[in-house]
Order: C-alpha cells, then structure tokens, then sequence
C-alpha cells in the first residue's frame, strides 16, 4: 500500500506492507535511527514516538495506521540548532548514560510538560512509567524534566 | 519494508512481525460493517491494536485482513444522555483516566484506568478493544459487570443491547458476530452510589494477579443494591453474583462486607499460573472485595 506520513513536518510518501511497524518505518524506511527498538512487546518505551499529539509506542502501530497523520519523533525536537529545553535538562542533570531510552523519554517528557509545564517528581515519575532505562538512571531522568520545567519548560 | 522488504526480513530473522496481512481504512460504521461481511471471519478490526498486534506477532491471531477503525472519531465519545454515560467504542483509555464526568460519576473506573498498563499504552489502547479482546484478567470487564452496564453492538441488521455481564462468552470469546462492531458501553447513572476499584500485580503496569471492583447503593444504613465484579480471578461473568445476593437488603456493617468477600471467593475458580497459586488468588478474592466493598461505602457517604 502506498501511505503519505509527516514525520516532523516532512511529507513522506512510500509503498509498504500493511504488516510494517510504525517504528520500522521511522528506522529502516526514513533513516530516523534516533527512535529505539527495544522490547517489541510495548513494555519498554524506547519505540515512544508522537502520532499526532499523543505519545505511542511504535512497534505496536502499524505505519498504515500513521498514513495521514503526523509523527514526531527525537529529531524534530530541536528547534534548527536551538535544543529544545527537555533536552538541555538531561544534558545538564546527567539524564542518560547509555541512551537508549533517552529518546523515548524525552518525547514523554515533551508531552508532560506541554499538558504540565510545572510537575511534581511524582508526576514525572507517574508519565515516564511505561518507559525502562536499562541503566536503572531514573533519578537523573526525573531530574531532567524538573530542570527542564523550570527553565523554559 | 520500503522496496526490497523480503530481504530484509530474512537477513532479520528474530524480528517479530506480523504475517502478511491486508489492510483498509473504515470510513464509516457502515463501512466497516460492509468490509467486515465482504471479508468474512478471516477479517479483524483494527482499533487501538495493542492486542491485537502483539498477538499477530505471536502468530496467537493470523487475519487475513485488517479493518481499521481508528478513523471512526464519530466512535469516540465520553456523553450524559438522561440517565446514562455513554462511552464510543473507540475512547482511548487516557480519555476515560482524564474524564472529569467519568470521575464523578463512576469512581471505579478511574481507579482501574489508573492501573491499566501504562501512561503511553493508556494513550492509544481503546475501551471497545479491552473488551473484545476478552482478555479474562482485563480490568474493564470487571468494572462493567459491577456497574451492570450494557453494550450496544452493531451489525448489518441495526444495533442491539447485551447486558455487560453477557457479552463474554469465555477467555477471548465475546457475543459479537463476525460482521458486528462493539459500538458503545452504556452505564446507568443511580443516585446514592459510590464505588471503588483494586487491583494487585506484581510490578507498575502489570496484567493483575487478581482485582475487584465494586458499586454500592445504600437506603439509610442498608445496601439496597450492589455490584460486585471480578477479573483473573476465575469469576462467572466476571461478577460475583452470590456475594451480591448475600449482601442486597442487609446492613452495611464490617462483618457484612467480610462474608460477601468470603462468598465471593468461595464462587470463583483461580487458576494457578506463574502470576501465583489458587489459594493465594481466593485470598486475594476475599480481601480485595471486602476492601472495595468498604471503599465504594465510603464513597458513597456511608
């Protein structure tokens, strides 16, 4: 089937198999490397994309079902050169190690503090609980997204 | 894949996909039905697909053709309509949690959505899905035989009602024929009620090990009516309809609420499996509807 997806405001068109993931899509059709594969059974959350304004977990969507729809995914969190505040607050607050969930979490956390620019650890921790950091790195992830919240959200 | 997918597949021989399949987007109910009788029973619908994918790349579902219905916004909904919330099929789990009228009315289910999966799953996991899925540990299923609710299933012919406590008809079976869609879940709205959901699991997110859920309607000191329901737990219908009978017309007293536990786990049949054994699941039968029982009396100011 052929399917159109604007993934961070760019339109791609392709011809794929109804069968293909969401996350294989971003990875292998677009080269959008910066989204993770991880468990493939939705416990993990390194897959955590946005279809439109909602974070999913792309390796249990299909793309056909992002045909017409938006996605945003790490790389289009920056605004051109200017890092977007969530990621200048895991940058300061040590908020990866090995990175591998980082993508993941960063869009959760864009998300949180869009719907909540001022959380509580609680609800950070609460909005990032679908999502493992494999390095156990959880108090400087939550730490990031205070940071963030409290310069330029 | 784009282009040359088979290759790709074969030099990636752990990868977990789902079989070839085919896919169309439903514009309309009526268009999903029309699909849904031109496909026959081979033909799935697509909503939320949280299920349905993982289980696709088990190979535990093979259809030959997906109907997906995530554009059917006219499905998700979250509406008063006399003495009724009526609730589309398609509501996504996060729009049930953040529904300040699902909240007020119907406390038990923000209690379980608070406990369904997680966050992001709840984001894009639906409510007509969960339960026709019919999973028999699904947390829904369980709130809605408490809250005796109805669902409207849609066929070819016009729509029809099933009582919630109906609707499943065993581990992964539900009444709703090969060309019917779920449409909506419709809960009776009562004065003087409160209720309550818990759930045990092992870890954040988890499938539960067992959780009950209950609403209360008291008439001075005395439970004028009750509804008990159960999930994981083995329970007819996902309900416990002795302990209600045991407590309906009788005061509302600790070693009342005790004995319906009791009767509630004496009527249920826990399997043993890695989440824990039978009795450690009885138990948990006993307490837990005794705890909701409490919570949702609570609740409703007694």
């Amino acid at each position: 089937m052929k399917l159109t997806v604007t993934v961070n405001g760019t339109d791609h068109t392709r011809e794929v198999e109804p069968r293909l993931l969401l996350i294989h899509f971003l990875r292998d059709g677009l080269g959008l490397t910066g989204s993770h594969w991880g468990c493939d059974t939705s416990n993990c959350g390194a897959c955590v994309v946005w279809l439109d304004e909602t974070p999913v977990k792309s390796c249990t969507v299909l793309a056909a079902m992002a045909d017409g729809h938006r996605v945003r995914t790490v790389e289009g969190l920056a605004d051109g050169g200017r890092l977007d505040p969530v990621q200048e607050g895991f940058t300061q607050c040590h908020g990866l190690q090995c990175g591998f969930c980082t993508p993941g979490m960063m869009l959760t956390a864009r998300w949180l503090l869009d719907h909540n620019p001022s959380p509580s650890e609680a609800e950070v921790r609460e909005a990032i609980s679908g999502q493992i950091c494999r390095c156990t790195g959880y108090e400087n992830i939550v730490r990031s997204v205070l940071w963030a919240s409290r310069n330029g959200g | 894949m784009t282009g040359g997918s088979d290759e790709w597949w074969e030099g990636n021989a752990a990868v977990q996909v789902p079989a070839q399949v085919e896919y169309e987007k439903a514009t309309s109910v009526e268009h999903a039905l029309t699909l849904l009788t031109r496909y026959g029973p081979e033909s799935r619908i697509l909503a939320g697909g949280h299920s349905l994918i993982p289980m696709m790349k088990l190979r535990l579902a093979q259809p030959e053709m997906l109907i997906d219905i995530n554009g059917l916004t006219e499905l998700c909904y979250i509406t008063l309509a006399g003495n009724q919330l009526r609730i589309g099929a398609l509501t996504r789990h996060a729009q049930l949690l953040d529904s300040a009228v699902v909240g007020q009315y119907f406390a038990i289910l923000h209690d379980a959505e608070r406990v369904i999966a997680d966050p992001i799953v709840r984001n894009w996991g639906t409510v007509g899905g969960s339960l026709c899925q019919a999973d028999p540990s699904e947390d829904l299923s369980a709130a809605f035989a408490a809250l005796k609710g109805t669902m409207v299933i849609q066929g070819p012919g016009g729509a029809r009602e099933v009582a919630a406590r109906e609707f499943h008809t065993g581990p992964y079976q539900t009444v709703v024929r090969p060309a019917e869609i779920l449409i909506e879940v419709r809960l009776p709205i009562r004065a003087g009620g409160g209720s309550s959901y818990r759930k045990v699991a092992r870890r954040a997110g988890d499938w539960p090990v067992g959780a009950v859920g209950a609403a209360v309607w008291l008439e001075r000191d005395v439970v004028a009516d009750v509804g008990i329901g159960l999930t994981a737990l083995g329970a007819r219908n996902f309900a416990a309809a002795e302990a209600e009978d045991y407590l309906r017309g009788r005061p509302a007293t600790a070693d009342n609420l005790d004995r319906a536990g009791q009767i509630a786990a004496e009527n249920c049949r826990p399997v043993a499996d890695q989440r824990g054994p039978a009795d450690y699941k009885r138990h948990l039968a006993r307490v837990l509807t005794a705890r909701v029982l409490s919570e949702a009396l609570s609740r409703a100011g007694g």
